[in-house]
C-alpha cells in the first residue's frame, strides 16, 4: 500500500500527464482483463490452491466463442454462454483432478495448461480470427466526459465489468458463508474438513469461479482488441499471479483481500504506464517488475516478522 | 470413498518404515513403472513407426535431450529442497548471451588458435561467474528473507529476463567462433559430446544428492524445514547451496544451448519452464519437496523425448506432443493415486475368489 502511494506520488510529480483523468481511465481499461482474472485467482489462492492454467482457459474460451460466432453465426447470448461455460468446465476439470486424483494444484494446472493450450494451438493452427461480429467489437460506452485539454475519458464495458466482478468477489468472500468457508479451507484444510465443510464442493466452487472469470476476461480481451488471437494471453499467468501476490494474497492460502489484489494490479499498471510517460524504454519494464516483486515481498515479510502486525505473508513458511 | 488427509497425498500406512521405503525409490513402486512405460513406448513405436530404432533416431535423440535434461536437473535440486526455481531459463539465456558477447567482441578475424581458445575459456569463466552470482543472490534471498521461493524466483526471473531483453533489445546474438561450434558438435564413439556432458552432470548431481551431507540436508529441508533446523543443520547455508547448484547447472545448460542453437537470445526455450517441472514430477519428485531421484528424472525425460520423437516421425504436430505430455503426467499421477485402492480391490477379489474356492472345496470334502 505504502509502495503504491510512493510510486504514485513520484510519478504524479515527474510525469505530468500521469494524474490526468483520461490516462487513469485508459489504465483501468487496459488492465481490466488482468484484474478480472486476478479476482478469480484470488479466490483460488485464498482456498489454498494455485492455478497456472487460467490464461490457457481464457484463450480456449475466447477462441471457441469466436469460432462459434463467426463460423456458425450463433447469436450473442448463446456465444457468451458457451464461452463462459467452457471456462467453468475447464475450471471444474482442474478441481476434479485436484480433489479426486489428488494431484497438487500447481502440477495439475500445469498439466491442464499444457493440454488445453497445445490442443488450442493444434486445432486453430495458430490462426487468428479477425472477423468478429459487430455486437462483439462495438465499444460500449457508459459515461463519457471531456477533460479541459480536450481528451475524451470514457467509462467502457471492461471497466464496468471489472468493477462488478471485483465488487461481487469482495462481497461474496467477506459477507457470505461460502466465502468464509473458502478462507477457512485455505487456512487449515484439515480443520475445515473436521468441522464438516465439504472440501470437494469448495474446490469446485473456487476453480469453477476462476474458470468463469478467466473466460469472461478472454471474451473481454477479444472485445478490446477486436480479434481473437490464440496465443495472445500466453504468459499473462505469471503477471497476474505476481500482481495477486504483490497485493498480499498468500501462496499458502487463507490470507488476502480483494482491495489488496486490486492494489497489486494498480501497482503494476502505474509502474508500466508511469515509466512509459517518463519515456523509459519498455524493455526496461520487466526489470522494474522483477525488482518490485523482490523488494516489496521482502519488505512485507521482514516487517511482518518484526511486528507481527500485518499477517499478510507471515503465514507462509519458507518452504510450503 | 474414504477421505485421506488433504495436504499430503500419501497413504499413511507404516510410520518410519514407510518413510524410509519412500525415501529410497522416490515414488511408490520405484522406477519399475516408469521403466515399464518407457519400454512399452519403445516397443509400440518400433512396431508402428518404420525406422524408429535406427542409429539416426538414436543420435537425434541424444542431441535433443541434453538441453531439456540439464534444465530439468537445474529445477530438480530446488524442488527436492521444497522450493522452485522459475528463473532457470532466464539464467541460462543470460549466461549464453554473455558468453556469445564475450566471444564475439574479443575474437578478431585474424586471431590465432591459442588466443581463440583462451578467449573461449575466458567467456566460459565469465558465464560461470555470472551463474554463481545469480545463484548466490537467489539463494540468499530465499534463505535470509524467508520469502516463498516461487515469489523470489518469479522476481529474479523477471529481473534477469528484463536485463537480457533490455541489453539485447530482444535480438538474437550470433557469431560463435568456429572452434567452439566444431568442439560442441563433435562426438565420442558416436555419442554426441552434449549428451555425455548431460550424463556427467546428472551423475554428479545424483551423487551429491544421494551420498553427501549436503544432499541429505536438502531432502530433509524439503520434508520438514523446522525439524531440520532443530537438528543442527544450517538450513540457510544449505539453501544458498541449493540455488547456487541450480544456477551452475544452468551454466552447463547455456553451453549446450549455444552448441545446439549456435545463437543466444533472451527468449529461447521459455516454453521449457513448465515442462521441466512436469518432467520432474513425472520422475517421482515430490512437488512439496523431500523426495525424488535423478534416475527417476532421467527415466521421465527419456519417456518424454521418446514420445516427442516418435510422434514427430508419425508427422504429429509439436503442439499435440505437448498435450500428450500433459496427459501422460495426469495419467501417471492417477495411477499412483489409485494404486492403494487398486491393491485393495485386487486383494479383495483374490480373497473372495479364494475364500469362495475354499468353501467349495470344503463342501466337496463334506460330501
Amino acid at each position: 500500500m505504502a509502495v503504491i502511494l510512493v510510486v504514485g506520488a513520484v510519478l504524479g510529480a515527474t510525469a505530468r500527464d500521469f494524474l490526468s483523468l483520461p490516462n487513469i481511465i485508459d489504465l483501468l481499461d487496459t488492465y481490466s482483463v488482468q484484474a478480472i482474472m486476478a479476482m478469480g485467482l484470488f479466490v483460488v489462492l485464498v482456498s489454498g490452491g494455485i492455478d497456472i492454467s487460467f490464461a490457457a482457459t481464457a484463450s480456449v474460451a475466447q477462441y471457441v466463442a469466436a469460432k462459434l460466432a463467426t463460423q456458425f453465426g450463433l447469436p450473442a447470448p448463446l456465444v457468451i454462454a458457451a464461452g463462459l461455460s467452457i471456462g467453468i468446465l475447464l475450471g471444474c476439470v482442474n478441481a476434479a483432478l485436484i480433489h479426486y486424483v489428488r494431484i497438487t494444484s500447481i502440477i495439475a494446472t500445469i498439466a491442464t495448461m499444457s493440454i488445453s493450450f497445445s490442443l488450442l494451438m493444434y486445432f486453430s493452427g495458430g490462426r487468428s480470427i479477425y472477423s468478429l461480429p459487430d455486437w462483439w467489437m462495438d465499444r460500449i460506452v457508459f459515461y463519457q466526459t471531456e477533460s479541459a485539454s480536450g481528451d475524451l475519458a470514457r467509462i467502457t464495458l471492461p471497466i464496468v465489468l471489472m468493477a462488478a466482478v471485483a465488487l461481487f468477489t469482495w462481497a461474496w468472500m467477506t459477507r457470505s458463508s461460502l466465502g468464509r468457508q473458502l478462507y477457512a479451507m485455505g487456512g487449515n484444510p484439515e480443520a475445515a474438513r473436521r468441522i464438516g465443510m465439504h472440501i470437494g464442493r469448495l474446490q469446485f466452487v473456487a476453480y469453477g469461479y476462476l474458470g468463469l472469470t478467466a473466460a469472461l476476461a478472454g471474451l473481454l480481451q477479444a472485445h478490446r482488441v477486436g480479434e481473437s488471437v490464440p496465443n495472445a494471453m500466453v504468459n499473462t499467468e505469471l503477471t497476474v499471479l505476481s500482481a495477486a501476490v504483490l497485493g498480499g494474497a498468500s501462496l499458502t492460502g487463507g490470507i488476502g483481500t480483494v482491495p489488496g489484489v486490486l492494489l497489486g494490479i494498480v501497482l503494476l499498471a502505474i509502474l508500466q504506464n508511469g515509466l512509459n510517460l517518463l519515456g523509459v524504454s519498455s524493455y526496461f519494464f520487466q526489470i522494474v517488475i522483477g525488482a518490485t516483486i523482490l523488494i516489496s515481498t521482502s519488505i512485507t515479510v521482514i516487517s511482518s516478522r518484526r511486528g507481527r502486525r500485518h499477517r499478510i505473508l507471515a503465514g507462509a513458511p519458507t518452504h510450503g | 470413498m474414504a477421505d485421506p488427509p488433504l495436504s499430503r497425498n500419501y497413504p499413511d500406512k507404516g510410520g518410519l518404515a514407510h518413510l524410509m521405503a519412500r525415501l529410497r525409490p522416490g515414488l511408490p513402486g520405484g522406477h519399475a513403472g516408469l521403466a515399464a512405460l518407457l519400454i512399452l513406448l519403445l516397443v509400440a513405436f518400433t512396431a508402428f513407426v518404420p525406422n524408429f530404432l535406427s542409429a539416426s533416431t538414436l543420435q537425434s535423440f541424444m542431441y535433443q535431450l541434453p538441453l531439456l535434461g540439464l534444465l530439468s536437473l537445474a529445477m530438480v535440486v530446488p524442488l527436492i529442497s521444497g522450493g522452485l526455481n522459475l528463473a532457470i531459463i532466464a539464467t541460462t539465456n543470460q549466461c549464453a548471451l554473455l558468453m556469445v558477447w564475450v566471444m564475439r567482441s574479443m575474437i578478431a578475424a585474424d586471431s590465432g588458435g591459442a588466443t581463440t581458445l583462451g578467449i573461449i575459456c575466458l567467456a566460459m569463466a565469465v558465464g560461470f561467474l555470472l551463474c554463481l552470482v545469480i545463484g548466490f543472490a537467489t539463494g540468499a534471498l530465499v534463505a535470509y528473507t524467508g520469502v516463498h521461493p516461487i515469489l523470489v524466483t518469479l522476481g529474479t526471473k523477471s529481473l534477469i529476463d528484463g536485463i537480457s531483453i533490455y541489453l539485447t533489445r530482444g535480438m538474437a546474438l550470433s557469431g560463435l567462433p568456429e572452434m567452439f561450434t566444431r568442439a560442441s558438435s563433435s562426438t565420442l564413439f558416436g555419442i554426441p559430446l552434449v549428451f555425455l556432458l548431460m550424463i556427467g552432470v546428472a551423475v554428479l548431481i545424483g551423487t551429491i544428492l544421494r551420498h553427501t551431507v549436503f544432499g541429505v540436508a536438502c531432502a530433509m529441508i524439503g520434508s520438514n524445514p523446522e525439524a531440520t533446523r532443530y537438528s543442527a543443520v544450517d538450513t540457510r547455508r544449505v539453501l544458498v547451496g541449493v540455488y547456487v547448484m541450480s544456477s551452475l547447472t544452468c551454466f552447463v545448460a547455456a553451453l549446450v544451448m549455444l552448441a545446439t542453437f549456435n545463437t543466444a537470445s533472451a527468449d529461447y526455450a521459455q516454453s521449457y519452464l513448465l515442462v521441466t517441472i512436469l518432467a520432474a514430477v513425472l520422475g517421482g519428485v515430490d512437488p512439496f519437496g523431500g523426495f525424488g531421484t535423478v534416475t527417476g528424472l532421467m527415466l521421465a525425460l527419456s519417456i518424454l523425448q521418446v514420445i516427442s520423437s516418435g510422434f514427430n516421425q508419425f508427422g504429429v504436430s509439436n503442439y499435440l506432443t505437448v498435450a500428450i505430455w500433459g496427459a501422460i503426467l495426469i495419467f501417471v499421477v492417477m495411477v499412483q493415486t489409485a494404486r492403494p485402492y487398486l491393491v485393495d480391490v485386487l486383494a479383495g477379489i483374490w480373497r473372495s475368489t479364494n475364500g469362495h474356492g475354499g468353501s467349495l472345496r470344503r463342501r466337496q470334502d463334506e460330501r
